[in-house]
């Protein structure tokens, strides 16, 4: 790979051992992927869950903590995998909850900031067009490369740590040009209503995608998504397909006509309501018992937090509601009294956390829940894996089934 | 008598082990007991079999970033395959391989190579090189 001066520095030990791993790092993975150089980047964004980071993760963190370590650019956190404020009612042990406090420490000693949200778009900074950032969390990226127009490959945490030391990664995948045309179309034949129709199609169109190095161009929409549309059909898409990147013709900012991605010489799929139905067959139905109502995957916006709140206002559920956000929303939202009217009818709002990355499998044995229902179609495919049986509904239905004790 | 395999240049050292292959995908988080070593995911081609000291040979990378920290994880704790071998690799995995120091190649000038290597045969894997000889 070609190396700046100061790459060539950082390499040499010249900025010291932290540093020095970094770029050691970016190296072997850019050469990997044949990266001719290395690409400055305004930001990084790094998942550092306990559960996959483990002991030796955040020994490793320490350890670049103790030789020095300081970030380059703003670097911020994905969830937790503990509300430090909220773990033990969960069946969350002291061992998980420590190592999330070493985590948060050694991160804090870095000069990372512990945003710990995966809605950072809607909350920090969101990039902007042509933006090159390094970003974790397989739902941030989708959402900035498409909604945004930045540039980000899944940058998994050892790699966006890597980025936020030397401030750059390696140029490869959709950082450049000719990766971000449109490789498959797609063409909408029954319109989204609400967020959980976003996130169906989402998750049809990754599973016809079906690998990171497709991209979708997506037509035939009547209507603009909002903020949080497009993000239940980007986290969808992405957890389905691995799909880091799609354009909506007429509407993302690379895609303001078809022909701008090349999606014109592409043949058409069509989206089918047989397709979105097939979808949700897989994920219950109308009489289904359930053990615990999920609102998560992505944290909920405060626009989400109201909307949830009107529906819980005078409701009291008959079974569990978990509802995670961030820090930043948790705080408005507790301030606009919706946390407060969403726990007056028995649900729990964790702060800071997401439901798929905080021991899902212990604390689903811990208290018993195996029938899991949520609005999000990105979590009902992660949660399969975690011995849950996952059931997918609207939010509105979904508060129903809380206060009914089964899906309505 | 041993034949060579030529693969895009790959991550990590030399080594030397015995393949365990499969036409199927990876992801530590979804198929994997990561503490006793096997293959968990009953739909998965290698369920109950130890990956332990093994060089996979598998299609491709799947699942989201967490994978990334989960083979210095593995390694850490020395309940880990030798080296990895895919058709295609996706971002995660070889960010995770070079962290943990992992041996990992893909893209096999010969086609898929859950058909070229058979499970069983002992292989050395030269990422540098970007050569896997079977002996």
């Amino acid at each position: 790979m070609r190396l700046t001066d100061e790459e060539r520095a950082m390499l040499d030990g010249e900025q010291g051992e932290a540093r020095r791993w970094a770029i050691d790092h970016q190296i072997k993975v850019g050469e990997m992927f044949d990266a001719i150089d290395l690409v400055l980047v305004s930001q990084a964004h790094m998942m550092i869950d306990p559960e996959s980071v483990g002991d030796p993760g955040v020994s490793f963190l320490e350890n670049l903590a103790d030789k020095g370590a300081q970030v380059a650019i703003p670097m911020i956190t994905d969830p937790r995998g503990v509300d430090l404020n909220y773990y033990r009612p969960l069946g969350q042990t002291e061992e998980m909850a420590d190592i999330d406090r070493r985590t948060i420490v050694a991160c804090e000693r870095m000069g990372i900031l512990m945003t710990n949200t995966c809605v950072n778009y809607q909350t920090i900074m969101p990039p902007v067009l042509g933006d090159h950032v390094a970003y974790g969390d397989t739902g941030v990226v989708i959402y900035c490369n498409s909604a945004c127009g930045a540039r980000s490959n899944f940058e998994g945490g050892p790699s966006a740590l890597a980025a936020g030391l030397t401030g750059r990664t390696p140029r490869y995948g959709l950082h450049l040009d000719e990766n971000r045309q449109a490789t498959c179309r797609f063409r909408v034949m029954e319109q989204p209503q609400e967020l959980t129709d976003w996130g169906v199609l989402g998750a049809v169109v990754g599973a016809k995608a079906g690998s990171y190095w497709e991209v979708p161009v997506i037509e035939g929409l009547d209507l603009v998504p909002t903020s949080d549309e497009m993000k239940h059909l980007g986290a969808a898409m992405a957890s389905y397909g691995s799909t880091p990147l799609f354009h909506l013709a007429g509407i993302t900012p690379e895609a303001r006509c078809l022909t701008d991605v090349g999606g014109d010489s592409l043949p058409v799929q069509n989206i089918t309501a047989a397709d979105l139905d097939g979808f949700r067959s897989n994920f219950g139905g109308k009489g289904d018992k359930v053990d615990v109502v999920v609102f998560a995957a992505p944290q909920l916006s405060i626009v989400e937090m109201q909307a949830v709140a009107r529906l819980c206002n005078g409701a009291s559920f008959a079974i569990a509601v978990v509802v995670c956000t961030s820090p930043q929303v948790y705080a408005d939202a507790t301030r606009m009294g919706f946390v407060s009217t969403i726990e007056g009818a028995g649900a729990k709002v964790l702060e800071g956390t997401c439901f798929y990355n905080q021991y899902a499998r212990e604390i689903g044995e811990a208290n018993g829940w195996t029938r899991l229902l949520s609005n999000s179609a990105k979590i009902v495919n992660i949660l399969g894996g975690y011995g849950y049986e996952p059931a997918l509904a609207s939010m509105e239905d979904c508060v129903a089934a809380a206060i009914a004790g089964e899906i309505q | 008598m041993s034949r060579e395999l030529q693969c895009h240049k790959g991550i990590g050292g030399r080594v030397e082990g015995e393949a365990l292959v499969a036409d199927d995908n990876f992801s530590a988080r979804y198929d994997l007991d990561r503490i006793r070593g096997v293959f968990s995911r009953k739909t998965h081609k290698l369920f109950g079999q130890s990956y332990r000291d093994k060089i996979l040979v598998l299609n491709t990378a799947k699942g989201g970033v967490a994978s990334a920290w989960m083979l210095h994880e593995m390694k850490s704790r020395g309940v880990c395959p030798k080296a990895i071998l895919f058709n295609s690799a996706n971002t995660i995995l070889a960010q995770g391989a070079a962290l943990a120091d992992l041996p990992m190649c893909d893209r096999f000038e010969d086609g898929d190579v859950t058909r070229l290597i058979k499970t069983g045969q002992q292989l050395i894997v030269d990422p540098k090189a970007g050569i896997i000889t079977v002996k």
